[in-house]
């Protein structure tokens, strides 16, 4: 990589910010301070919402998603998901096309149960109608899906189409973004993420014009939740 | 952008005879803040979480120096590259460097306040780029040749009838006889036309609500998606941040997130929060091959351990322009430099110097909404007056004002000279104003009456309505 920024202008601002805040680079007791927050990690005040029993986080979960516009269907079982995915399809006018990645889930589900469901495999393109994701976690408190980046689902199936459909299961479901972000550390380790983790929180919007507010900007213009172990919610 | 601060008073009185504008001001009042009142109440803990918040900013930048090498060596370790700017002109030139290293023809770009800082599209325009911006008030913006009035929604001081013959001179490909009236078919329009450009783009430049130092990791909080279309298609993804975006952990982030969309747009959470560390991994089917964080400077740790560094606890939710009368009554452009509203009155001096921009702190009634509705606390009027003080000090306003304050603080130091005067002139203004109860016209007065009435005094001094009501003295 050949741009660089000098190490002059490095040293130049920390420097500025060390002598503004009259502190040294080698305080030891500074330094011990900041490596304990960023190792600990400790939750700050976490919304009372977010500590409810499952079923009603289920259930605020399912609430916000629909609130924030988000369409939201629940099956019993995650046989049913094809089907489900082919009556939003059908019934919203939309090709019976979908994308997704290569998370073993899709090839594992029963598409002969939805015949005429078209299936393909990879990054979406701007022509892509509709992506197909799993979420890697759902935070209660505000109705947010947590997606991961990576072959399994890829980041763009989440942006480009104007359709986007993503399958979570109940025992996905969290109640803080907290219990998520731990989920997550368990995955992929301390300090570390994936390249990118999306919060979703229902289709694009935008309120630019008159503060009107009206879907699909640049980003989806539908997101339907599909949440699997769960009675019709 | 050259800062026209010093004419605010000037910028004021022509955006107060601008029909248009007037007319676009209003969905101000009426949509942010009850929308933002009814977020508050949905939650509780609310207050209690701005509480925190502002500690956690606090801590931040008393240790900043440490957070940000922290973050750095994050970025690095995930293939990304930081680079250290001290001011505007560095950050462009490390910015055009990149583009040209990636072979650039088309930068998109979602929506960033610090890029206005640095006045980065005309820059990059200059060296031959293409610039789009993605968000579609900045998109609007950029077609008309302006600058966003608003933080959060830069063409909040337009009219649907003004976008649609934006777009009927912009998009000359399409029909003439197209329908266009509506905001649906405005904002479907600006999708269509911004497709190709995301998709033909070679580097997208993003801003960063926060920086994570723990992950090295860089947030943008949009609704629309642009932003993730912006850096997730391009090869290349720019980030540019100012150094007080920096927050600990991703619990940190996790506490400002629920006080930013609830202070800003009255949502629950914005509809897409993003979190980037590094460029797309070995498997990785998608995303950029290169990714640069251009840290930038220009002032901010000067201003750290003086008086004013509570606004780098800011995070641009724009709360505070969306409770303002004034910013109501004159709309963004008047404060003529970046940021406007109540957080530019403080910031603007804190960066550009309150030589060029003294006539904002002054732009103020002290009506404290600002600070009342700050999600992280910033006594946003306190540091005006501090501004105002600085002003003063440095014999900045003119003569006749510098004396009128000396006689006023004269009087108002003498308490017996004080009510002496008041006692004298209210009742005169009491009498001249008996028929009418306020005046259209008034010597000293001409400034207010121009545009409103000023009402008339009842005919006792406050301190005497006080005394005959038994207050204390």
């Amino acid at each position: 990589m050949s741009v660089r920024s000098s190490v002059a202008a490095r040293e130049a601002t920390l420097g500025a910010i060390r002598s503004s805040l009259s502190v040294a680079a080698d305080d030891a007791e500074r330094r011990v301070a900041v490596l304990k927050r960023l190792y600990d990690h400790e939750s700050n005040l976490v919304p009372a919402r977010a500590h409810e029993e499952t079923a009603a986080l289920i259930a605020r979960f399912v609430s916000m998603l629909r609130g924030q516009s988000a369409d939201v269907f629940g099956v019993r079982d995650i046989s049913a998901v094809p089907a489900t995915i082919a009556a939003f399809l059908r019934n919203a006018n939309l090709p019976a096309r979908v994308q997704h990645g290569a998370d073993p889930l899709f090839d594992a589900l029963d598409w002969d149960a939805a015949p005429g469901i078209e299936r393909t495999q990879g990054r979406a393109e701007a022509e892509t109608p509709t992506g197909l994701s799993r979420a890697f976690a759902g935070a209660a408190e505000t109705g947010t899906l947590m997606m991961v980046s990576g072959p399994e689902n890829p980041t763009t199936l989440n942006f480009l189409p104007e359709t986007h459909i993503v399958i979570i299961d109940r025992a996905q479901i969290v109640g803080s973004y907290e219990d998520a972000w731990a989920a997550l550390r368990t995955r992929y380790g301390e300090r570390e993420m994936p390249r990118t983790v999306n919060f979703i929180s229902g289709p694009s919007r935008t309120a630019d014009i008159e503060q009107t507010l009206t879907l699909g900007a640049h980003g989806p213009k539908r997101l339907c939740v599909i949440v699997t172990g769960v009675e019709d919610v | 952008m050259k800062p026209t601060s010093l004419n605010f008073k000037l910028n004021a009185r022509h955006a107060l005879d601008d029909a248009q504008l007037q007319r676009a001001l209003a969905n101000v009042p009426t949509g942010f803040v009850g929308k933002r009142a009814k977020a508050r109440a949905g939650l509780p803990e609310f207050d209690a979480l701005r509480d925190t918040a502002r500690d956690i900013k606090n801590h931040v930048l008393a240790n900043l120096d440490l957070y940000l090498e922290e973050f750095e060596r994050k970025v690095s370790e995930a293939g990304g590259v930081v680079h250290w700017a001290r001011d505007a002109a560095e950050a462009r030139a490390l910015i055009s460097d990149i583009c040209k290293e990636a072979g650039a023809e088309t930068v998109t770009k979602g929506k960033s306040m610090v890029t206005e800082e640095i006045a980065l599209n005309g820059h990059l325009e200059a060296d031959g780029f293409k610039v789009v911006e993605t968000d579609l008030g900045e998109y609007i913006i950029q077609l008309r040749g302006e600058t966003p009035s608003h933080i959060i929604a830069p063409a909040v001081h337009l009219n649907k009838d003004q976008v649609e013959a934006d777009f009927r001179a912009a998009h000359t490909d399409l029909p003439d006889d197209r329908p266009l009236e509506e905001t649906e078919q405005l904002v479907a329009e600006a999708r269509a036309m911004l497709r190709a450009q995301f998709v033909a783009a070679d580097v997208g430049i993003t801003g960063a609500n926060f920086l994570i130092a723990e992950t090295g990791t860089t947030v943008i909080v949009t609704n629309e998606g642009n932003g993730d279309l912006t850096q997730n298609l391009p090869k290349t993804h720019v980030v540019v941040a100012s150094l007080e975006k920096i927050v600990p952990t991703l619990e940190d982030v996790s506490t400002i997130l629920r006080v930013l969309a609830r202070s800003a747009t009255g949502q629950e959470i914005s509809t897409y929060t993003t979190f980037s560390s590094g460029p797309k991994r070995d498997a990785d089917p998608d995303g950029p091959d290169a990714f640069h964080v251009v840290l930038l400077d220009n002032g901010r740790s000067k201003l750290l351990g003086t008086e004013f560094a509570e606004v780098l606890r800011c995070i641009r939710c724009g709360a505070c322009i969306n409770h303002c009368p004034v910013y109501h009554a004159v709309g963004g452009h008047a404060y003529g430099w970046v940021y406007p509203g109540p957080i530019g009155s403080v910031l603007t001096p804190s960066l550009i110097g309150v030589e060029e921009s003294g006539t904002l702190p002054n732009a103020s009634t002290f009506c404290g909404r600002c600070e009342a509705v700050c999600p992280m606390h910033i006594p946003l009027p306190g540091l005006m007056r501090k501004w105002r003080a600085r002003e003063f000090e440095q014999n900045i306003p003119p003569r006749a004002q510098r004396m009128a304050l000396k006689l006023w603080a004269f009087a108002a130091k003498r308490p017996w000279l004080y009510r002496t005067g008041a006692r004298i002139v209210m009742p005169i203004l009491a009498w001249r104003g008996r028929k009418t109860g306020s005046f259209s016209s008034l010597p000293f007065a001409e400034g207010w009456t121009r545009h409103r009435n000023l009402p008339a005094p009842e005919g006792k001094t406050f301190q005497q309505q006080w005394a005959a009501k038994g207050g204390a003295r």
